[in-house]
């Protein structure tokens, strides 16, 4: 333990610890705009700058480890003018357009000057004007709002692994870009948006359907349907300012109700789905000898990130569709023919925690006939934005429950959102269909948690089972790696692109915490633990579906609906 | 072939890691006369670097360029001594007369662009470079004669 000194109060810090660290430990506040948790500070934003005595300049707090006896103002003039003139020099070139901003109202710059209390433009520097790039499905850049502190950079490569986009060019031409400077869309970028989430501006945002879904809303000649992800029940409470954590189920489906949504169906049915699907699949490929170890194929950044990076790895990935597809054909085959609609009347919407379904949505094979599977997805955020725009009192509204056929789901399908759920209910279904018994203990805590790469062995009536789940593809990387290597005793991985899961996926509202994460996920193992229906299999609407439609697991029908393919992309990696 | 010249750069460099990374882009320049997007994929997959850094480290030289030098290669001296001999209307003027930015060739392939700090003639500013040729004290009046010189060339090369 050290001992320091801040504005005149004596407070305790572990060794090594930087300044900002421990200031923040005791409730004061320092601002900051380009240091992220969890990762290795980078001191370019100079917005957390410290006067430490003895030290002829100002100190960055991020950066600077504390010292005993050190003494520390952080308030005095010299350092609020500095931090000012910091804030003053980015807003120097910033375009004014906040009320069209994306961010308005979010974005960290714009607080930081309210802060400060700046008042007027005090340096007018030459504006940047580049294009936006509007070429991704997923994401749209501004370059002209972009303050420059590398954040998307940082958790693209350091996170994620990917390095889609650098700084371009040096000094006052800088900006990010991709490879050569090319559009999004022919980048590596996996569209996963955890660039979205540590943006402190409108530099980055989801490309939003909102209009789209909106028009098709108020078009009388359209059947218009939605389907909510598990990890969008438990995190758009704080959309509206709740506590996260709080679980807002029902009220969000009387919500989509009230919206002027025909139906409205829980992603975690088709989730159920995959289960059966994914479970059989993994059950055939073990008693035929076919390729493991077996990978799943819910996320859809993971899925691109095969395609570019670990090409040798497509035989590996399920060739089940993500949940959101499965429900999307399921909704233009067996429910229109069971309200005897035309598939083409209906649009249907999906409601997710993620902007890399936005891509997933739109890929050719997920448009049998030309008929997309999912017309449209919604952020978390654009549902917030939609129920807003709509006058909608989340908090007014009485809880109700999801239609028929697609609104009953098991637990298991619900824990999807977070890192080791589908492995979680894969196990219980497996353990089912192997040996015609219940798994006896339904919780498998190793593969629980935040953890980026949890490892677990099972015992299925003596066939022993090697079971990875890994979430980030910085990690997935890694375990890929290590598999290459010659690495032999797995045999089903789940790997979700986002650090945790869905629950911290690139859709998810801005501004969450690592607590406001854990929260998220804690809500989702809350729900398994209260719920009576906790296993995949014993979801009586799938088992319907099978009996009035599909036929069983890996059925013909099955193959045609909710399997796919994936392909080796060539992109600047 | 421009995959085999960087093959054999890239095997004088074998096992090298991301330090070798600007001597290796300065090679294939050389070779080459600029950085062919094949040539940053070749370098990227050899030094396992992502081509987006790669691409971030170049664009941070003014030595290196990503499209082919023309037949004739413009360069103008921005340095401070040229500078405050009015430089700047030099380079409007090749820019508006070429219609080409800095950086960039014009589709024929016959003229290139490029701004350097300085070419070590102050005493002669401001200066431009043709093709390795000195041109002292360039006006504007001076450059639009070298340019329509290099077209008048072309023009009696050029096949009839």
């Amino acid at each position: 333990m050290i001992t320091f000194e801040a504005d005149g109060r004596t407070i305790q810090a572990n060794e090594g610890e930087t300044i900002l660290t421990a200031l923040k430990r005791e409730g004061i506040q320092v601002p900051t705009l380009c240091h992220m948790e969890g990762l290795p500070p980078s001191g370019a934003c100079r917005l957390c700058v410290v006067e430490v005595e003895g030290s002829p300049t100002l100190t960055p707090a991020c950066s600077f480890p504390v010292a005993p006896g050190m003494k520390i103002k952080t308030r005095s003039p010299k350092v609020l003018e500095a931090r000012r003139t910091n804030v003053e020099l980015l807003l120097s070139n910033h375009p004014d357009d906040c009320l069209y901003c994306a961010r308005n109202g979010k974005c960290d710059l714009q607080t930081l000057s309210m802060e400060m209390g700046i008042r007027q433009r005090l340096y007018r520097g030459k504006k940047t004007t580049r294009e936006l790039d509007v070429s991704s499905p997923s994401i749209l850049r501004d370059p002209d709002k972009c303050i420059l502190c590398g954040r998307c950079v940082r958790v693209c490569e350091e996170v994620q692994g990917i390095s889609a986009i650098d700084f371009v060019n040096r000094g006052s031409r800088a900006f990010i870009g991709t490879a050569f400077d090319t559009g999004l869309n022919l980048s590596s970028c996996v569209n996963c948006g955890q660039c979205v989430l540590v943006c402190p501006t409108g530099a980055l945002s989801e490309t939003s359907s909102l209009a789209d879904v909106v028009a098709a809303l108020s078009d009388p000649d359209k059947l218009v349907v939605a389907q909510h992800a598990p990890a969008v029940s438990v995190s758009l409470a704080e959309e509206f300012g709740v506590k996260p954590g709080t679980d807002l189920d029902g009220k969000m489906v009387a919500a989509l109700r009230r919206v002027g949504f025909d139906r409205v169906f829980d992603t975690s049915f088709a989730a159920d789905l995959t289960i059966m699907e994914e479970g059989s699949e993994l059950v055939h490929r073990i008693k035929t000898g076919g390729v493991l170890p077996m990978l799943t194929s819910c996320s859809p950044g993971w899925i691109k990130f095969v395609e570019e990076f670990y090409p040798e790895f497509i035989p590996n990935i399920s060739t089940c569709k993500s949940p959101q597809q499965m429900m999307g054909a399921v909704i233009k085959s067996f429910f229109a023919q069971r309200e005897a609609v035309d598939p083409a009347k209906i649009v249907s919407v999906s409601i997710m925690p993620c902007t890399a379904k936005k891509f997933e949505c739109s890929r050719p094979e997920m448009a049998p006939g030309h008929i997309p599977d999912v017309d449209y997805v919604l952020t978390t955020r654009e549902l917030g934005q939609l129920l807003r725009m709509f006058g909608i009192d989340l908090a007014a509204m009485e809880p109700e429950g999801a239609d028929t056929p697609f609104g009953e789901r098991s637990s298991a399908g619900k824990i999807f959102g977070a890192s080791g759920g589908v492995m979680e209910a894969a196990v219980r279904s497996a353990y089912f269909l192997i040996t015609g018994k219940e798994y006896p203990d339904l919780k498998i805590q190793p593969i629980r948690g935040m953890h980026g790469c949890k490892e677990v062995r099972l015992n299925i009536d003596g066939l022993e089972l090697g079971a990875a789940v890994v979430s980030g593809l910085g990690q997935a990387r890694k375990l890929l790696d290590q598999i290459k290597a010659g690495r032999k005793d797995l045999h089903f991985i789940e790997v979700m692109t986002c650090p945790g899961g869905c629950i911290n996926g690139g859709g998810q509202p801005l501004k969450a915490d690592l607590e406001a994460v854990k929260s998220r996920m804690q809500a989702l193992y809350k729900i398994d633990r209260e719920e009576q229906l906790r296993v995949s299999h014993r979801n009586k609407w799938v088992l319907r579906l099978y009996e009035e439609f599909l036929g069983k697991p890996l059925s013909e029908t099955s193959h045609r609906l909710l399997h796919t393919h994936y392909a080796q992309r060539d992109v600047l990696l | 072939m421009s995959a085999q010249t960087v093959e054999r750069i890239l095997t004088q460099h074998q096992g090298a890691s991301r330090d070798a990374l600007i001597p290796i882009l300065q090679e294939v320049q050389e070779a080459e006369g600029y950085l062919s997007r094949e040539a940053v994929i070749q370098i990227s997959k050899h030094l396992k670097l992502p081509a987006s850094k790669i691409y971030g480290v170049a664009t941070f030289y003014n030595q290196f360029r990503f499209q082919p030098k023309g037949k004739y290669h413009f360069m103008v001296c921005r340095g401070t001594a040229c500078h405050v001999k009015g430089s700047d209307k030099v380079l409007q003027t090749v820019m508006k007369q070429l219609k080409l930015s800095p950086g960039q060739t014009s589709r024929d392939r016959m003229f290139s662009l490029e701004v350097v700090a300085c070419m070590g003639a102050c005493g002669l500013a401001p200066v431009v470079n043709v093709n390795g040729e000195f041109y002292a004290k360039v006006s504007p009046r001076k450059l639009a004669q070298i340019i329509q010189s290099c077209r008048e060339k072309e023009a009696v090369n050029a096949p009839r």
